[in-house]
């Protein structure tokens, strides 16, 4: 059986870090959950002098992490975050991992507990090729992005774009900054239409902090801002959505 | 400064090494509150230290371990405890750093202990030596350092009670030491452990030899209760599931039983060789000192039964990292208790790293040669 953490990870070249890595402020403190062999925490420590730290439940990787002088604690993300107290980190990074989780919902609270803002990536089960693998193969989808048969697969709590927003809606979270992505390497530029990302993305990336005005029930007054920045040579959409 | 000492039940005379003799100008002020000056510590050193002396490796080893890390043991003509670790083109390699190991406090291997002569009587100290402490061991240590001209360790490495003290550097001289690495080890001694330490210790008083601590005088010594010492402290580094693999229930070279009191069981004649060998090395004396040592630690209380604040000096140590390593199936030093260590550590944003070993020996893992066990010290000694 593959260790949760180990295997999700779809694509070798993980540009995904590229894009987290331009999210996150230089000089913060980070907490990369399920880091592997330290990538993304290598990546932030040498561009932007980061103080990073990872859990991780492989010590294979774990060895690859201590000879980066990345700091990495070997256990199980779904128990080990307990470790750290309140407000310990600016980011909590959770990498294509939440679908594996025994309790989605549990952790993205733990992460908002010890870290101002979570980021989030997932694989988004709503991508047209899916719905059109169940809807004519009905079969359980298997492809480049979820490459596990149902019976071995470590991921359990699979969910599409939406459901996460709703999720986050729910846990009165705001959602910062999101991005999507597809697995070649293209991010789609949606131009507002979420429908269309929940469609075609392959990926989604949230930015996410705990929302300090909100009370359950308030009513919602949603206003969207789309801000185009430019990012190797290409253009990026990112929404900015505030209550 | 070479010297011999006589070990065993026969006083066989050895050659044991390299002596220094501490605290000459201040003397070292113990935890029970007596001084003690000019008092000497046996060590081993392999490498060469480098011109800023930054290279420099402590080891600390176990209970009943000694400075012989990586070199010929001179009673027992076997290879080193950590042979497998230190050495040229090895996990800690000696053409980069400077291993220095040096035998504790209270030990019977060169060091100042019970065997030492009291210059007041002219006789072995006994039962007279003072009780003394894991940080003790430490304060030596750190003057053995002092002697080197070293002012910053590259790091400190121990397992077990050589854990313990790699975690006394950490309180007692947070600046003094870049790397950490505790190995299957704990904060404070659990009473578990502190009762199969008193059985072994009640062993050795027992036995009518031991002579109220003057077996030296007599020219006796405590086989016995030693050797009992041995073969239940010997249980307990090893496993259920290891004891099952290494002996099961299989008789020595029998089919069936001989309904007498014979040694008839493997498990009984791995026991009983423990035991015999232990004796030819061992002062059943200092095996006392030092288990009550290991007794008393517990960082915890130190620190008003808050033990984060134990690492609030070092967490200002802006090079200090540390690398928690524990074993899957030790039940000595749980890994939950590393995982207190861990916890402790992160709360006060220490570098922490912990790494859980998948191991099939128990405690004494650390001590069998381990890739996952070697890797990770390398990765993290090496690390840019």
């Amino acid at each position: 059986m593959n260790a949760i953490g180990e295997n999700i990870i779809t694509h070798k070249i993980r540009y995904d870090h590229e894009i987290i890595a331009n999210i996150i402020k230089s000089k913060s403190k980070v907490l990369d959950i399920g880091c592997g062999s330290g990538d993304l925490l290598y990546h932030l420590k040498k561009s932007k002098g980061i103080d990073c730290r990872g859990i991780e439940i492989s010590q294979e990787m774990i060895a690859k992490c201590l000879v980066r002088g990345l700091s990495v604690i070997h256990g199980d993300a779904n128990c080990e975050l307990h470790f750290y107290p309140d407000s310990s980190f600016d980011y909590a990074i959770l990498g294509q991992t939440i679908q594996a989780m025994n309790n989605p919902q549990d952790i993205l609270e733990e992460m908002l507990r010890i870290a101002k803002y979570a980021i989030i990536s997932l694989p988004n089960f709503a991508n047209y090729k899916n719905r059109l693998h169940l809807m004519f193969k009905g079969t359980m989808p298997v492809n480049k992005t979820i490459p596990f048969q149902w019976f071995e697969t470590p991921n359990i709590h699979f969910c599409s774009i939406r459901d996460f927003e709703n999720l986050c809606k729910k846990m009165n979270l705001t959602i910062e900054k999101k991005i999507f992505l597809t697995s070649k390497h293209r991010l789609i530029n949606v131009f507002g239409q979420e429908i269309i990302a929940n469609f075609f993305a392959d990926y989604g990336i949230f930015l996410i902090r705990k929302d300090e005005f909100c009370h359950t029930g308030q009513e919602e007054f949603a206003f969207k801002k789309i801000n185009n920045i430019s990012y190797s040579g290409r253009l990026i959409s990112q929404f900015y959505k505030g209550r | 400064m070479k010297v011999k000492s006589c070990f065993g039940p026969n006083y066989k005379e050895y050659d044991i090494g390299e002596i220094v003799f501490l605290g000459k100008e201040q003397p070292l002020k113990l935890s029970c509150g007596l001084e003690i000056s000019d008092f000497p510590i046996a060590y081993q050193t392999y490498g060469t230290l480098n011109e800023d002396r930054s290279n420099a490796i402590l080891i600390c080893h176990a209970l009943t371990g000694d400075q012989y890390v990586a070199s010929t043991h001179p009673i027992t003509q076997k290879n080193g405890w950590w042979d497998f670790m230190i050495g040229k083109n090895k996990t800690i390699d000696t053409k980069k750093y400077f291993v220095i190991c040096s035998n504790i406090l209270g030990g019977c291997m060169g060091s100042f202990g019970p065997k030492s002569i009291d210059k007041k009587t002219s006789k072995p100290y006994g039962i007279n030596f003072p009780v003394i402490t894991i940080q003790d061991m430490v304060h030596a240590q750190n003057l053995l350092i002092e002697h080197f001209g070293i002012k910053k360790l590259h790091a400190v490495i121990g397992g077990s009670t050589g854990g313990m003290q790699v975690l006394a550097w950490s309180t007692l001289y947070p600046n003094k030491v870049k790397l950490l690495i505790p190995i299957a080890t704990s904060y404070r001694h659990s009473p578990q452990n502190i009762a199969f330490h008193e059985v072994g210790r009640q062993a050795i008083m027992a036995d009518s030899n031991w002579c109220e601590g003057n077996y030296i005088e007599h020219k006796k010594f405590p086989i016995r209760g030693l050797s009992l010492a041995r073969m239940t402290a010997h249980i307990t580094y090893l496993c259920e599931s290891a004891l099952q693999r290494k002996f099961g229930r299989d008789l020595n070279n029998k089919n069936s039983f001989s309904f007498n009191f014979d040694c008839e069981f493997q498990i009984e004649n791995y026991l009983h060789h423990q035991g015999s060998r232990f004796v030819e090395r061992f002062d059943p004396n200092s095996y006392l000192f030092i288990t009550k040592a290991v007794d008393y630690f517990d960082l915890e209380s130190d620190y008003m039964g808050n033990l984060s604040n134990a690492f609030v000096k070092f967490s200002k140590n802006k090079e200090g990292k540390f690398c928690l390593i524990s074993c899957l199936d030790d039940w000595l030093f749980p890994t939950q208790e590393t995982k207190k260590i861990t916890k402790a550590l992160s709360s006060c944003s220490i570098n922490t790293s912990s790494v859980i070993i998948s191991s099939n020996n128990g405690h004494d893992s650390f001590l069998i040669e381990n890739e996952m066990l070697k890797n990770t010290i390398y990765g993290f000694i090496n690390q840019n």
